[in-house]
């Protein structure tokens, strides 16, 4: 029996309020993208309407900075799924020297603040005089969605044991074989999870990526140059719902793919 | 039918010999790639941003001079500079302090109270925060703020408009409305990294044993001196974890002083505007040393206070 016996009446509007505090603040993005006033933030709004939606469908200069994010996040999310298994495979084989190094440079980009890994980013850039693009971005968002898949897989990896992979051998399976049918199909839905947190963290990133972007603009800094000069405020609601819907779900089945296990995910942002 | 253990003795077979023989070099082979990455992309660029710091710019044309001097540094002295990472510490230590407070009961009710259906709805209740966009949370603290927003409004509605006035009139932390005040700012920072703060809490809490918590009641303690004398003692590896996230965070944040705050500068936004419109890359890069140092600073002494037990 783990329970303590019933919350002090205190501790649990301590615990709702500080849950609520954390929820309720999202619920007014949806909101505000059906009032109808657009030069103000006014509350309540004055009145309904559902067009924000359409006229956010037709504002063309929403699609290619969707489109550019969405590229970003795709190939970023499959490099650091690749650097990042493999990563988790060395580490799950053996101790071995730098170990510790290994895993602190792994966590380092995304324990820093985004700031640092930007402006170091923007400072390698001037000195070897690359021109922004987006591969520009991809370089730093791969650097830190390497930790996201990392930590999925090396907890997939530890329960997995070294003995399936000594059975595979004795059977008679070299190491490619070992990987393709032992090691991916278990290793599947950590990688799956990883993956799309990965996505999600990248789709939505703005610090670093304001330093790498140069002229280029994604939906999470075209979001901000509308936060800092306001035109149709409704119609950033609306592109705000599609960035939270492209974080909100993933991580939900994220969860959902690694319930159960002691690495549920998500819990090494 | 084949019927052979070993179907081929192609490449693959060879090269699992030779894994086999020499596991370290399967190791290094799989280390390779990742840490080419890493090292060339995170490290080197971590150098580029310590090589730029040690660069000055010249005042008259306004380009770079790539020789080294610690004249860039110097300038971080000067009372104005001084004054922005003098005001960005002070916020993220409000903050930290502030986000202990308020996640302490959520982490505690999660860890020891929270059963079942319960735990699972905390769990997301802590993990969905966390991980939805980042610049969708800060937009919905400045539809909050804004002054003919739903804060005015509510405290319009139960006749506090007075006391919010009179809040936003006290000097320095007050401001035209709570979206171009430090109140603002600290909110946002508060609610953006509350999450960070509670998820290391709730592991160490969960690790209390309740052994402890019977002993101590056993021996006569009341539940805030088990509380002080016990519970505290013990998750404060936890607590010392997540305010490393919060502190750093806020020492390297821009976008939120920049949404909601007044017009005077954090660190983040030094550095962005220093390498942007100014052109003043060194300046830049030395201002964004600041936060690494100053953490640095703060991780060793975390780690004598036994944190990194928690993470």
């Amino acid at each position: 029996m783990h329970s303590d016996g019933r919350a002090p009446l205190g501790l649990t509007l301590g615990a709702i309020a500080g849950l609520l505090f954390l929820h309720l603040p999202i619920l007014l993005i949806f909101l505000y993208a059906f009032t109808t006033e657009d030069r103000s933030y006014q509350f309540p709004p004055p009145g309904l309407t559902t067009k924000w939606f359409a006229v956010a469908w037709n504002r063309e200069d929403i699609w290619p900075p969707l489109y550019l994010s969405l590229r970003v996040a795709a190939i970023s999310s499959a490099l650091a799924l690749v650097l990042g298994t493999l990563c988790a495979a060395a580490m799950a084989r053996a101790k071995f020297f730098g170990r510790d190094t290994v895993s602190l440079l792994v966590v380092l980009p995304i324990a820093l603040p985004g700031i640092i890994t930007g402006m170091s980013l923007r400072s390698a850039f001037a000195i070897g005089e690359i021109p922004f693009s987006t591969w520009t971005i991809v370089l730093g968002h791969a650097t830190f969605c390497i930790v996201i898949v990392y930590n999925n897989a090396v907890a997939r990896f530890r329960r997995l044991g070294a003995s399936m992979l000594e059975a595979s051998a004795d059977l008679g399976a070299n190491s490619f074989q070992t990987f393709r049918h032992v090691i991916l199909p278990n290793l599947g839905s950590a990688l799956l999870a990883g993956g799309m947190l990965a996505f999600a963290l990248s789709f939505d990133e703005v610090i670093v990526t304001t330093f790498t972007a140069g002229q280029q603009s994604t939906l999470p800094i075209w979001m901000l140059n509308e936060l800092v000069r306001p035109r149709q405020r409704p119609v950033t609601n609306v592109v705000a719902i599609v960035v939270f819907a492209a974080t909100f779900l993933p991580i939900l089945a994220a969860y959902y793919l690694t319930r159960g296990g002691e690495e549920t995910a998500g819990g090494g942002k | 039918m084949t019927g052979a253990a070993h179907p081929a003795r192609g490449l693959a077979d060879l090269l699992t010999g030779v894994f086999w023989r020499r596991p370290k070099l399967l190791t290094a082979l799989l280390l390779l790639p990742p840490l080419l990455w890493l090292g060339v992309v995170y490290v080197g660029s971590l150098i580029a941003l310590l090589v730029q710091s040690f660069y000055s710019i010249d005042q008259f044309t306004g380009l770079v001079v790539p020789e080294f001097t610690l004249k860039t540094y110097g300038e971080l002295l000067i009372p104005s500079n001084f004054d922005v990472i003098l005001r960005t510490v002070a916020m993220a230590a409000a903050v930290t302090i502030a986000s202990v407070v308020v996640a302490f009961p959520v982490a505690f009710y999660a860890a020891r109270h929270a059963r079942g259906r319960w735990k699972a709805i905390f769990y997301l209740g802590i993990m969905l925060p966390l991980w939805s966009s980042y610049l969708v949370k800060v937009y919905a603290w400045k539809l909050i703020l804004a002054k003919e927003g739903i804060v005015t409004w509510a405290a319009e509605g139960i006749g506090a408009g007075n006391l919010l006035n009179a809040v936003l009139a006290i000097p320095v932390i007050g401001g035209n409305s709570l979206s171009t005040s430090y109140i603002g700012t600290f909110l946002v920072f508060l609610y953006v990294w509350l999450p960070y703060m509670i998820l290391p809490m709730q592991a160490s809490l969960e690790r209390v044993p309740t052994s402890m918590l019977e002993a101590s009641a056993d021996l006569g303690a009341g539940s805030w001196r088990t509380f002080r004398s016990v519970i505290l003692p013990l998750a404060l590896p936890g607590v010392i974890a997540g305010s490393i996230f919060t502190f750093s965070l806020t020492l390297g944040d821009y976008i939120i002083p920049q949404i909601v705050g007044s017009s005077r500068f954090f660190i983040g936004q030094a550095v962005y505007s220093l390498q942007g419109t100014a052109g003043n890359i060194p300046l830049a890069a030395a201002f964004a040393v600041v936060p690494i140092a100053i953490m640095l600073v703060y991780l060793a002494v975390a780690r004598k206070l036994g944190a990194f037990d928690a993470l």
